[in-house]
């Protein structure tokens, strides 16, 4: 039987500082995530430079938590693998450093993460991953469909053009007055109604897996403005019905389309909106009726956190794919094959 | 007893390791190169120079700012990695402090500056002997803080890079009060940051964190808002 690995996971690429042990890259051993949601609320969104005075506050606090959580010392560890990119350029840096000092204080391997690789990641902390599989990545930064033929194997087959489909939901949700983020609220609203108002499906052309959703997100703004200057009511639910009605079939169809062509043993799909129950809903079904095996990881892994680093990390580490101390924050990392 | 010193507060990355009374070796960078890059790769290289394992060092000094707010973290981040799992001290000293470090002995007051843009600066004052702080490092207008500065009627020295910047304003406000050190005395060095290290207290590590001396910009608009609500 060959060695147990144990790897330490670090996360800080957007608002979340995040640590986590995981072993053999499938079972997490301790997850910890301190969210700043609460310090970014009143700006309405994140602020690069208050989420880095997070990021260094909480970073050794977070680190340690982890490291006690799970009972172990650092040289217990085989790794430390960080999201090197992509991200805010000043928030991938903490961790970044952070990795790097801890490498280097006990000698570890360093392994550098992109971080949608550790979004599809998540999914093995749950059930082994099937090739060949799709990965429909879907959150506040990205909007991607990814074919993987193995391990590490990466292809790009659709992405957003304009916005990432939870900035959308984020932007509509403004405009409805709604908290932010606006995503789950959206998704609550849309659930209450039994009406919703008819926007536009933004297809592109034909066979192309890309997404927009600027121009559904200005549907909404015209409608919103149109009504306003008839002076009519209007009715929050049915706005937020029709939006993610649009969202959802268009995501669905996109996914299920390229599901079939790739051949797809598996589909998976993460990141936060992922938790959109209407999507989850719509996805399970579609899939069910093909009878194509599909899986959402649970809500703490859909969204941002530090064992889906340290499980793309243990991969990365079984191939010997080893950052140095000479490693950066990239923000507009590209997502490449280790293979 | 190894000490660690780190400073990238600012634009030159200055690093030193002293063993019991004796500077082992010292570097100072004034490249302008990105800290996060080179800081911890310049770290290993420096180490294994003068043959000290990680395991080796016993304290570890850093620079807690003000400065470039990136610049102060990624010192920050490293300097409290190393020093909660490795489990030795962290001391954190004021960057400005670690400057004022350049003029000790100057019979009057030295006074380090950082430039921060639309005349401003971060600044601070303090003994030449002694390095006891006169008035507190702050983000300041450059002229309102050398007008402060001058009511004090003593000689001032001025150091750090960006003193060049405002040169001409200094002697238009101080006149012949004004002295600047030389130019190998305006850069920070570590052993100076070690030694003022040793001389304070241990800090939290976990609640170490960067002296911006600034809040953020998101920050003062949103007060400047809310102000406008209440009026
Ligand atoms: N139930 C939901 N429906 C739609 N969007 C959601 C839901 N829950 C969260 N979101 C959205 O997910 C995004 C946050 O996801 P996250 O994975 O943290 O994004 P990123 O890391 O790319 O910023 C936000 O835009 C939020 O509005
Ligand atoms: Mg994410």
């Amino acid at each position: 039987m060959s060695k147990d690995i144990y790897v330490l996971g670090i996360e800080t690429s957007c608002d979340e500082t995040a640590a986590s042990i995981v072993k053999n890259g499938t079972e997490i051993i301790s997850n910890i995530v301190a969210s700043q949601i609460e310090s970014h609320k009143r700006f309405g969104g994140v602020v690069p430079e208050i989420a880095s005075r997070h990021h260094v506050e909480q970073i050794t606090l977070v680190i340690e938590e982890a490291m006690q959580l799970a009972g172990m010392e650092p040289d217990q560890l085989d790794a430390v693998a960080v999201t090197e990119g992509p991200g805010l350029v000043g928030a991938l840096l903490i961790g970044v450093n952070a990795a790097k000092a801890f490498a280097f204080a006990h000698q570890l391997p360093l392994v550098g993460v992109h971080h949608i690789a550790g979004h599809i990641y998540a999914n093995r902390l749950e059930q082994e991953m099937e090739f060949p599989l799709l990965a429909l990545v879907i959150s506040g930064g990205h909007t991607e469909l990814i074919y993987m033929k193995e391990h590490g194997d990466f292809t790009v087959i659709g992405e957003t053009r304009d916005d990432a489909a939870g900035e959308a939901y984020d932007k509509v949700a403004r405009t409805l007055n709604l908290p932010y983020p606006g995503g789950p609220h959206i998704d609550r609203l849309a659930h209450t109604s039994d009406e919703a108002v008819m926007f536009p499906r933004i297809w592109l052309e034909e066979g192309s897996y890309d997404f927009s959703f600027s121009g559904l997100k200005s549907s909404v703004l015209n409608y919103m403005h149109n009504a306003a200057q008839r002076g009519e009511q209007v009715v929050p639910e049915r706005v937020a019905a029709g939006f993610q009605n649009s969202v959802v079939e268009v995501v669905t169809g996109k996914t299920m389309r390229a599901a079939e062509e790739y051949k797809a043993r598996q589909v998976i799909a993460a990141g936060g909106v992922a938790a959109n129950k209407g999507l989850r809903n719509s996805l399970d079904a579609a899939f069910k009726q093909k009878g194509i095996p599909f899986h959402i990881p649970s809500l703490p892994l859909c969204t941002d956190n530090a064992a889906m680093i340290a499980a793309a990390g243990t991969v990365m580490y079984e191939k010997g794919l080893y950052g140095n101390m000479a490693m950066n924050g990239r923000p507009g990392m590209p997502l490449t094959s280790w293979i | 007893m190894i000490y660690l010193g780190i400073d990238t507060s600012n634009s030159p990355l200055a690093l030193a390791l002293i063993e019991d009374g004796v500077v082992l070796i010292e570097e100072t960078a004034n490249l302008k190169i990105n800290h996060s890059l080179t800081a911890m790769p310049a770290i290993e290289e420096m180490m294994k120079k003068a043959k000290v394992l990680p395991a080796d060092l016993t304290h570890i000094a850093v620079a807690e700012g003000p400065g470039s707010y990136t610049g102060v973290r990624i010192g920050l981040t490293i300097a409290k990695t190393l020093a909660w799992s490795l489990k030795i001290p962290l001391h954190s000293v004021s960057s400005l402090k670690v400057l004022a470090a350049n003029g000790q002995g100057f019979d009057g007051l030295v006074c380090p500056i950082m430039d921060a843009r639309r005349g401003t600066a971060f600044i601070g004052l303090y003994e030449g002997t002694g390095l006891k702080s006169v008035l507190a490092d702050q983000h300041s207008d450059v002229k309102e803080f050398l007008l402060k500065a001058k009511e004090l009627g003593r000689p001032v020295l001025f150091t750090g890079i960006d003193a060049a910047l405002h040169e001409a304003l200094i002697v238009e406000v101080l006149g012949r009060a004004a002295h600047f050190s030389s130019i190998q005395n305006r850069l920070p060095r570590a052993s100076n940051l070690i030694l003022l290290a040793q001389q304070s207290e241990e800090s939290d590590v976990h609640h170490a964190v960067p002296e911006y001396r600034r809040i953020t910009e998101a920050e003062a608009n949103y007060n400047k808002a809310q102000e406008g609500q209440i009026l």
